[in-house]
């Protein structure tokens, strides 16, 4: 029995991590841009799709790992000229539709390309599980901590430590200051979608070898992501990675002891929850700065 | 009314005895498709486009009024009347429960509030067992009967479902025309500035989430009576996510905003299930979900008043006194 809780707990944990990556690219996009990009999830299904088909050629996985999070960052950055840009200035109701149009249309570009086939990809690493008191650690789940890692400490660097970093957090405390100093919050705009693809890719490649990839996951993987964001206040990058953390587990329990059918439901319970009864996040009592 | 407005009833009264000469099957069936959606977009744009508050769930009201009617009929029996009321109620008292604390978020929240109650019910529907007949659904729904007149062809049911629709489009004209349609556009406009004119906002707000829900349950009843079969696929987040879409493509807060919705997302989707495959060999399944996105988001960026935006269509009373207010101060 305690092999088997411990067994759940890894599973939440790398589950979670996912949630955790996909809710901090929502988190940056959305204290920058005010815009919630349900899209999101979009891009981490096709990074994997990419992955899968680049890997396909013989590519080295390291190399298609890069190259995938280069191609669906260039996709995010695209998708942002083309669509947000325009309509900067409509209100934030109306970028939300917009971004489910991308959702759908991305989706629907999914299934053109790759078709309704299941997809899996390679682990990073060779070698079979490790056992850790009594219970089995997939590889990949410790290449997917190390990215939630790299990520936490990539934002961290660069939101306290660049030029850039410091540009994108004054237009997130003040759009008209920042707007005021000279700061080009379209530039800032487009950098965290660009972000938010390649983020969004990696988190594709890397759960790729532990679900499996079909076109149309990334509509809930997006939705988790949010939840997982909603938990932590929407705005706050600690919160976020802690929410998804917890997501992860609570889903791989619920599924785990309970019904694999209900793991969705669970999810949806806890957004609902909190959206009506704590709206600035079950975390949000910290009260952490912004970003 | 002024005598511009009946044109467009008289217009709609023309084209529906069409079908009645053309007699086809086909058409009788997609005009009662459209005529459903159209009664749920229309209680969904006096919530979206009137009161301006967006719903991302509405597929979860109109499966829970095919759901109620389906399992009225088939379980306990009832006189199908009273299981198309019941299919109406139901949804209504559940958006009314739902509805209070609900509707108090605003803009992102309350969609994706509404989202995930959307995509709970739907869950619902896929694991409810026994009750609901999970993933593979219902059948041997009976037809709808008034007494011993059955509606047992599609002809039947078109004129049943336009008839409701008439109805329901002079209701609503009239509602937009009241002291409660102006009333909702202006907390579309401003809720803080609705509130200090003495508008009671969340209970407008709720009166016009249970009126949506009302409608939509109702439209449910009737396509579970008109199929005679239900599953959870028609109910799912994409079906809510069409229904916005025809609102936006009619026109939020105009009158035959969501008629035209419907007609075209119904008529767009017939389309391209035709053309995909000769483009496309072997296509099958959902590429058309690539069109309705890049039309959702370019109307949303080039033309945010949906097609009614583009000719005459009926100005909200309320919107040209703003304006004529900020000449006068001006």
């Amino acid at each position: 029995m305690e092999e088997q809780l411990l067994q759940l707990l890894f599973t939440g944990l790398t589950l979670g991590s996912i949630y955790s990556i996909i809710a901090l690219t929502l988190v940056t996009t959305f204290n920058v841009t005010g815009i919630l990009n349900l899209a999101q999830g979009e891009f981490v299904v096709i990074g994997a799709l990419l992955a899968v088909s680049l890997q396909g050629t013989g590519m080295p996985m390291i190399a298609v790992f890069i190259v995938s999070v280069i191609l669906v960052a260039i996709l995010g950055g695209l998708l942002e000229r083309l669509t947000i840009y325009r309509a900067r200035g409509a209100s934030n109701l109306s970028m939300l539709i917009i971004t489910i149009g991308l959702s759908i249309s991305l989706r629907g570009l999914a299934l053109l390309i790759w078709g309704t086939e299941t997809y899996s990809l390679p682990a990073f690493s060779k070698g079979g599980s490790m056992v850790l008191g009594g219970a089995a650690l997939n590889p990949q789940s410790i290449w997917i901590f190390a990215l939630v890692g790299v990520t936490l400490t990539g934002l961290y660097g660069f939101f306290g430590h660049t030029f850039w970093g410091k540009a994108v957090k004054a237009s997130v405390y003040n759009q008209t200051g920042a707007r005021l100093q000279g700061i080009n919050l379209n530039t800032i705009s487009f950098l965290a979608f660009v972000a938010a693809g390649g983020l969004g890719a990696a988190a594709g490649v890397s759960i790729g070898p532990i679900t499996m990839v079909t076109y149309d996951m990334g509509f809930m993987l997006g939705v988790k992501g949010f939840v997982a964001a909603a938990i932590g206040g929407l705005s706050n990058v600690g919160g976020a990675v802690i929410g998804g953390i917890l997501l992860g587990i609570l889903e791989s329990f619920s599924s785990g002891l309970i019904s694999s059918g209900l793991k969705d439901a669970i999810s949806m319970i806890i957004l609902l929850g909190v959206l009506l009864f704590r709206p600035e996040g079950i975390i949000g009592a910290i009260r952490e700065r912004k970003i | 009314m002024k005598l511009k407005n009946y044109r467009g009833f008289i217009i709609l009264l023309l084209l529906l005895i069409i079908p009645l000469v053309a007699e086809s099957n086909y058409l009788y069936s997609t005009l009662v498709i459209i005529g459903l959606y159209a009664i749920i977009v229309q209680g969904l744009g006096i919530l979206m486009g009137y009161a301006g508050q967006v719903s991302f769930g509405h597929a979860a009201f109109f499966g829970l009024g095919g759901y109620t009617a389906a399992i009225i009929s088939t379980r306990f029996h009832w006189p199908t009347l009273l299981a198309l009321l019941a299919s109406a109620i139901l949804p209504g008292i559940i958006a009314g429960l739902i509805g209070r604390q609900t509707l108090k978020l605003r803009e992102l929240y309350l969609a994706l509030a509404t989202l995930s109650f959307g995509i709970l019910v739907h869950i619902f529907f896929n694991e409810g067992g026994e009750l609901t007949g999970g993933p593979s659904g219902m059948s041997g729904i009976p037809n709808l009967s008034i007494g011993s007149f059955e509606f047992d062809s599609d002809q039947k049911f078109y004129l049943l479902v336009w008839l409701i629709l008439l109805m329901l489009l002079i209701g609503i004209y009239n509602l937009v025309h009241s002291r409660t349609g102006r009333a909702l556009c202006s907390i579309r406009e401003s809720e803080y500035a609705a509130e200090n004119a003495g508008i009671d906002c969340a209970r407008l707000k709720l009166q016009a989430f249970v009126f949506s829900a009302l409608l939509a349950g109702l439209a449910g009843g009737l396509y579970a009576f008109y199929v005679s079969f239900i599953s959870p696929s028609p109910f799912s987040f994409h079906t809510s996510v069409q229904f916005v879409l025809m609102a936006v493509i009619g026109g939020l807060g105009t009158f035959w905003g969501p008629v035209i919705g419907a007609v075209v997302v119904v008529a767009l989707n017939e389309l391209l299930r035709e053309i995909v495959p000769l483009l496309i060999p072997g296509a099958g399944g959902e590429y058309q979900i690539i069109i309705y996105g890049v039309i959702l988001v370019g109307l949303m960026i080039f033309q945010p008043k949906g097609l009614s935006g583009m000719g005459q269509y009926f100005r909200i009373p309320l919107k040209k006194q703003l304006k004529a207010d900020v000449k006068i101060r001006g």
